[in-house]
């Protein structure tokens, strides 16, 4: 049994008309504990749907999503979202935000502990001194540190990342990917990610689920990345492997196969890739 | 500069029309220096205690305050707490709204009579026109604010699991914040203009009952005075929200 499973999920909006338009249907996605799973497909294939369903926010039309054991149906401090537009409370400085998780997660603590704990993560994303701005004060890459570090403070059994760093800069991009993969190495969080970056992904992950476009979108394939551990981005961007993998999901999404089952897309050569097995009826 | 101008041009012709005019000091208009002459009077004085009738401007103006105080708080507890709700519930604001939007238009010395003939107590109609006048404008923005608040501040204290009570203290009320305070300034300001016809109608005391004492007694000076005055209040309540306002907006 996986540490998170999400069953056969699908997802049905009822529509204004009264028709319905169905996202995507029978997800079936394993994630091990300790593993960084991406989620990479084009817009309107339901991804980030997927991922507040696994947060509890969305209710899925279909299917159930099991952590640990125990299906889930409502939001949790077991489970914390780095927002892609960070989502952080403006009437709050950075200290009061990550403040309000950190009591809520660990409420027994006393003041002190409190307090040591909220610094230590703000000093680990580098924002010491910048503790009492408030979010507008600050550029979009400080915002999303103070977005991980709320989040990595809750020490969630789960991180989902939702299009983390769409909205910031391509510099300060690499600097934050750089980070995520620092704190996720100390912490061995089990993630998800969604997002549309495809470098990102083959970086950061152990596994790569590719999403066929929507309307009713399936999950096509799962790419493994078994690039050891730690990374660093220089080396593995040379890896003969890393250019393989990023040409075939490339490929992938620009023929988007809507004609999975159809056998249109063969693998490219020497990547590892699993086609998700359909579960028994 | 230009109002400073046109308040010494608009005295000017206040004091040359007045001059031809008057011939007694019961005919017309007073001029300019007239009423600056009494103002100087009253302001030296003011908190003088002479009988029902006979009472300084700060007197009645701490009257007047004081049932504004006493009203207007108790109809923005009232109004924060249902407005609280109602944006929380769509059902439920959906459903009172209608109600809302009758009530609200009402002239809240339109249930002076009413409350006359409930409570049997004039200065506690006074105050519950006070009230009546407050409720709507800051039911009506809280409930406006808390509905309109981003879905993503709701996710964030779903996700953290908060209690009811950090919900509200720490998302929802701070979230909306701007709007409540925008009804609380609208309200005060009209709840200061509905005390004084509410003084006129039940007498007695505070600053509409000044000016309606002082126009029978033909003291159109005074009159004039506590007019400017007020309006001088009103501008100060005003700011004082208009502080608040500032203090409690914040920038996404």
């Amino acid at each position: 049994m996986a540490f998170l499973e999400v069953e056969q999920v699908s997802k049905t909006f009822m529509e204004a008309g009264g028709g319905s338009l169905c996202v995507f249907k029978d997800v079936r996605l394993h994630i091990d504990k300790g593993q960084f799973v991406a989620m990479v497909g084009h817009s309107g294939c339901g991804k980030s749907t997927l991922l507040n369903i696994i947060a509890g926010l969305e209710q899925p039309s279909k299917g159930a999503i099991i952590l640990d054991g125990k299906e889930i149906d409502t939001p949790g401090l077991d489970r914390m979202v780095v927002f892609q537009n960070f989502s952080l409370l403006p009437w709050m400085s950075v200290y009061e935000n990550i403040h309000l998780a950190v009591k809520a997660a660990f409420a027994q603590w006393d003041r002190k502990k409190l307090h040591d704990y909220v610094q230590r993560y703000i000093h680990m994303v580098g924002l010491a001194g910048s503790e009492h701005k408030k979010p507008a004060a600050l550029s979009g890459g400080m915002r999303q540190r103070v977005g991980l570090a709320r989040a990595f403070a809750v020490k969630p059994k789960v991180l989902l990342l939702d299009e983390p760093f769409a909205q910031i800069d391509a510099l300060t991009r690499v600097n934050i990917q750089d980070e995520l993969m620092h704190m996720w190495t100390a912490t061995q969080n089990t993630v998800f990610m969604v997002t549309h970056d495809v470098e990102e992904a083959i970086l950061l992950s152990d596994r790569i689920a590719l999403m066929t476009s929507g309307p009713e979108a399936e999950l096509a394939e799962i790419v493994d990345v078994r690039f050891p551990r730690p990374r660093i981005r220089e080396q593995v961007m040379d890896l003969p492997e890393y250019a393989r993998i990023k040409k075939h999901i490339m490929q992938f999404l620009k023929n988007n196969s809507r004609e999975i089952s159809a056998g249109g897309d063969a693998p490219s050569a020497g990547v590892l890739v699993v086609k998700p097995v359909v579960a028994e009826a | 500069m230009i109002s400073l101008a046109l308040l010494v041009l608009f005295l000017s012709v206040w004091q040359l029309s007045t001059k031809t005019t008057a011939t007694g000091p019961s005919k017309g208009l007073p001029s300019p220096t007239a009423v600056g002459a009494r103002a100087w009077e009253m302001i030296s004085d003011p908190f003088y205690d002479r009988g029902p009738n006979d009472k300084g401007i700060g007197v009645q103006l701490a009257y007047s305050l004081g049932r504004l105080a006493v009203g207007y708080s108790a109809a923005a507890v009232v109004a924060i707490s249902l407005g609280v709700l109602l944006g929380l519930s769509p059902s439920l604001y959906g459903a009172l709204n209608p109600y809302i939007q009758v009530l609200k238009p009402i002239s809240p010395l339109a249930w002076m009579p009413l409350f006359l003939y409930t409570i049997k107590d004039s200065g506690i109609s006074a105050i519950m026109v006070i009230f009546m006048s407050s409720l709507w404008p800051i039911l009506a923005n809280t409930a406006f604010g808390v509905a309109g608040i981003k879905r993503d501040y709701l996710n964030v204290s779903a996700l953290l699991q908060l209690s009811w009570f950090k919900r509200l203290f720490a998302v929802v009320l701070p979230a909306a914040a701007p709007a409540i305070v925008a009804g609380l300034r609208i309200s005060i300001g009209s709840a200061w203009v509905a005390i004084i016809a509410a003084e006129m109608l039940i007498g007695g005391t505070g600053i509409g009952y000044f000016v309606w004492n002082e126009w029978n007694n033909l003291q159109l000076s005074s009159v004039i005075f506590a007019i400017l005055m007020t309006g001088f209040v009103g501008v100060l309540l005003d700011l004082g929200f208009g502080t608040l306002a500032k203090t409690l907006s914040y920038k996404e």
